[in-house]
């Protein structure tokens, strides 16, 4: 490591710091879906360790808790990650066009939408060790968040559990909401997911389908619909800030 | 028939690594088309608002607790509140509702 990459690693774990402790609360309501679905503390632990994925590791464990197909976990994580290709494709962007394939395959590891947001926040192009330097950081306190949250997800009482659970929605909500305040074709594209969501699920002639197909059309429909009607034009729209959930 | 969770963990893995591999590793201009751009920043919108409602009123053990504590969320997020203070006062809304006597 030179002098220079070990001081953006540094600069890196700097960063870090903030965006683990709030990994830490948001993946402790992870770990509690996690139990609910199943999954022993160790299984929640390696799920949050490889995948660094809130909305996807939730979706995923919903659709093991229902007894999906495997094919059916592959395509929800594809549609509810397809914002990390976005963030990957503007990631590559930042980063200089001689950059090793060892250093790119690295940086994929931990996507997410707050080590994007710091990411792309450096000035120039961007270290891969400042990147490395926050993950360092982030990942331990997302993974033993998850952990925390299977094991005491079993001492809590019926009536906390039930409580924390609502957590992980809480932070859906601070995702979508505040860009839903600022774009009007978020704002309707997130009420009609609302209410698309409750007919789908209250309507007997969608009953056949699992929850897991239930979400992926939607999504794909409405994100589709979304995008002929009102597609966008700058080119600055996928560089969100850095306060959104992993 | 009987699925391994160890396998899901895997495949929701693979997955995961690929979509953020794929870009990084082979591309290096940007994407243009409009469409494609668009679809790909309105999917988490769509996404996590089909997945929080109705399911926040199942998670509960009394769905009116849910349904209060979506309001509070959207509201609070609304107004600015960072993401661990809104996860925080979601869960604070449904304890709290779920102390009441008729639940």
């Amino acid at each position: 490591m030179t002098t220079q990459n070990k001081t953006c690693f540094q600069h890196g774990m700097r960063d870090g710091c903030p965006i683990a402790l709030g990994y830490f609360a948001v993946s402790f309501t992870l770990g509690i879906a996690a139990r609910n679905a199943g999954l022993t503390a160790i299984q929640a632990f390696m799920a949050s360790v490889l995948n660094n994925a809130s909305a996807g590791e939730y979706a995923g464990f919903s659709l093991i808790a229902a007894g999906s197909t495997y094919l059916e976990t592959a395509i929800m994580t594809l549609v509810v990650n397809a914002r990390y290709l976005l963030m990957s494709c503007s990631l590559s962007q930042k980063l200089k066009p001689d950059t090793p394939l060892r250093h790119r395959m690295l940086i994929a590891y931990d996507v997410t939408d707050e080590i994007f947001g710091i990411s792309v926040a450096q000035p120039g192009y961007l270290n891969p060790w400042y990147a490395y330097g926050a993950i360092a950081v982030a990942i331990p306190g997302w993974a033993f968040g998850t952990y925390l949250g299977v094991i005491m997800g079993n001492v809590l009482p019926t009536r906390v559990v039930s409580a924390l659970s609502v957590g992980l929605y809480g932070m859906f909500l601070a995702i979508i909401i505040p860009p839903a305040r600022k774009n009007k074709v978020i704002a309707g594209l997130v009420a009609a997911g609302f209410a698309a969501s409750f007919l789908v699920n209250r309507l007997p002639l969608f009953a056949g389908l699992s929850a897991g197909i239930k979400t992926i059309a939607l999504t794909v429909a409405l994100a589709l619909l979304a995008a002929v009607l009102f597609p966008v034009d700058t080119q600055d729209n996928n560089k969100e800030d850095n306060t959104n959930g992993a | 028939m009987e699925h391994n969770i160890w396998i899901y963990i895997l495949v929701m893995a693979a997955v995961s690594y690929l979509i953020r591999m794929a870009p990084l590793a082979l591309i290096r201009r940007e994407i243009t088309n409009k469409y494609l751009r668009s679809f790909l920043f309105y999917v988490p919108y769509a996404t996590l608002a089909v997945m929080t409602f109705p399911a926040i009123m199942e998670a509960t053990q009394a769905p009116i607790a849910g349904l209060l504590a979506l309001f509070a969320g959207i509201i609070l997020a609304w107004k600015g509140c960072s993401l661990f203070q809104v996860a925080v006062l979601c869960c604070v809304v449904v304890f709290a509702v779920e102390l009441l006597p008729f639940f």
